[in-house]
């Protein structure tokens, strides 16, 4: 028996079998009500399984998601609700939590068919880029923004100084992320930045919003729906010829990952160094075998961090293996964040980042990466917990 | 001695600090009127700690006291900011935030605002020391922490 338990694990037991999103819109631009996009977008991905919409039985969002599952059983007409569950913990870093959970629950036999979902209109309910408003504030925060540490940049950015300075990254790793992201937007249709490539010059020159980022390190700030059908890997096979196996998928926290005040033991840290290890153990995969990664990009330099702790290179070599030429889904050796990830096809809280993985092992990426059979794709680095799941075809469990 | 401010480094307008309603931080918010730096200590195993709880994070003993430690750290990590996301900062331009270590209490780790030059360079590992930045009239009155490199 293993030390970690992925013996008992989810490897190949469950499966996404459909997936689907709205019409992804700059932050306030969405003529629908947050919860008509999550409406919207479960519809979708049940279109896309190939099933009624009435068979699902269960829910699993995060981040405080304000669309409820009973609000939502009651809107699509469920005859029984057997499963909700809300994933803990700040920022994107239950999006694939939220795939653990409900293929968990499906595993368990808690329920048949679960979704995973998010939904946001920060044009409707607040900018995640904007600080309070309040008067006072008490708690945590009564040590950070009466000092203007307010936004995610702000809260954030001094992780990654310190990320450069123990570990000499330099900016130009950070800005081959930005760089590969925008590059795969352009063959997305999608993506809110179809249309709006990017070249180094204009990242180099684009303003600071804190150092060490610059605008284009930054996720950006949308409204929209996202959401995922897990079900058993049986019933998954009996609805698509190329069904999604859920690999493994792990949360990740290591030792005071939540101590208030920037105070977790490790600081220049993704959160990623331990889940990591469970992951690949789960999966029965190595980062050999990834084929395709999709990294939560908050800010550029947490995908470093993230690459790094998911064994993907080192901190050694990480300045001259993550170059754009590298990161491209169009021959390169680690092709990242193929959609164009939260920076530039939406930031819908890292849920379209799961959706771009599960497309990979299907083979209808608008930037395939060839003969994929291993996908990974992680969520929230640098927040108290963490989450990645790794999916992959029936070859890849050998 | 600590230094204190004559005007506050950051405009007037933006959340100001209360202590929790449940009194767990209330020492230290109190320990900054009276110009005394306070962080917690365990008294059974001698560990400092930040930021505040009502139990030892390395003993797991709920016998947790406050002890006021020398007002000196050193720059462990720092930002300076830029895009203001806040009504009252739309006019200020940059400021810097500062993650210090304080050697003399377990290399915790506190925030705060550096204090000078806005765009001064800023070297990791430099030493500092606090300035308490009075708000008398905030409701309640308080007091914040800032830093400013040791000249000596």
């Amino acid at each position: 028996m293993s030390v970690s338990g992925a013996d008992r694990g989810l490897r190949g037991r469950t499966a996404v079998a459909g997936v689907g999103e709205t019409t992804y819109y700059k932050r306030g631009q969405s003529t629908d009500p947050e919860f008509v996009l999550v409406v919207k977008a479960i519809l979708a991905a049940c279109e896309d399984a190939g099933i009624n919409p009435r068979e699902i039985d269960g829910f699993c969002s995060y981040s405080n998601d304000r669309n409820t599952p009973a609000r939502l059983a009651n809107a699509l007409g469920l005859e029984e609700l057997r499963y909700s569950n809300m994933q803990w913990g700040g920022g994107g870093g239950g999006a694939a939590a939220v795939v653990q959970n409900a293929a968990s629950a499906v595993h368990a036999g808690s329920a048949n068919v679960v979704v995973a979902y998010r939904g946001l209109a920060q044009g409707q309910f607040g900018r995640f880029g904007q600080g309070g408003r309040r008067p006072a504030v008490r708690g945590e925060f009564a040590y950070t923004l009466p000092y203007g540490v307010m936004s995610p940049a702000q809260m954030y950015a001094m992780r990654t100084t310190r990320l450069m300075w123990e570990h000499g990254i330099d900016r130009s790793t950070m800005r081959a992320v930005a760089l590969a992201a925008y590059h795969h937007a352009q063959n997305n249709p999608r993506a809110v930045m179809y249309g709006r490539p990017l070249d180094a010059e204009t990242y180099d020159s684009s303003r600071w919003i804190t150092e060490p980022f610059r605008l284009y390190d930054c996720c950006l700030e949308n409204d929209g729906g996202a959401a995922m059908i897990v079900t058993s890997a049986e019933r998954a096979a009996d609805l698509s010829d190329t069904p999604v196996l859920v690999l493994a998928a792990q949360q990740s926290g290591g030792h005071r990952s939540g101590a208030w005040v920037h105070n977790p033991t490790d600081y220049a840290t993704s959160s990623f160094k331990l889940g990591a290890q469970h992951l690949y153990e789960q999966a029965g995969v190595t980062p050999d075998d990834v084929d395709v990664v999709q990294s939560y990009e908050n800010f550029t330099g947490a995908v470093v961090m993230s690459l790094i702790e998911h064994g993907l290179c080192t901190y050694e070599n990480a300045n001259e293996v993550l170059t754009f030429e590298n990161l491209r889904a169009d021959g390169g050796s680690i092709p990242l964040n193929t959609s164009g990830g939260n920076l530039a096809e939406c930031y819908m809280h890292g849920l379209g980042m799961q959706i771009e993985a599960a497309r990979q092992v299907r083979g209808d990426s608008a930037n395939q990466v060839p003969n994929v059979n291993v996908s990974l794709s992680n969520a929230g680095p640098m927040v108290e917990i963490a989450s990645t799941a790794i999916y992959g075809t029936a070859e890849a469990l050998g | 001695m600590s230094a204190l401010a004559e005007a506050s480094y950051l405009p007037e307008g933006l959340t100001q600090p209360a202590p929790m309603r449940d009194g767990m931080d209330a020492p230290y918010w109190e320990g900054t009127r009276e110009h005394e730096l306070r962080v917690q200590r365990c008294a059974d195993c001698d560990t400092h700690q930040w930021g505040p709880d009502w139990v030892c994070h390395a003993c797991q003993s709920l016998n947790v006291e406050w002890v006021t430690v020398e007002p000196t750290a050193r720059i462990y990590s720092w930002q300076r900011v830029h895009h203001p996301v806040h009504p009252a900062l739309a006019d200020h331009g940059p400021y810097i935030v500062v993650l210090v270590e304080l050697p003399h209490a377990d290399n915790l780790r506190m925030i705060g605002n550096l204090l000078g030059d806005p765009m001064q360079d800023i070297i990791i590992g430099s030493n500092v020391e606090v300035v308490f930045e009075d708000h008398d009239n905030g409701n309640p009155p308080y007091t914040l922490v800032h830093w400013q490199v040791t000249s000596s």
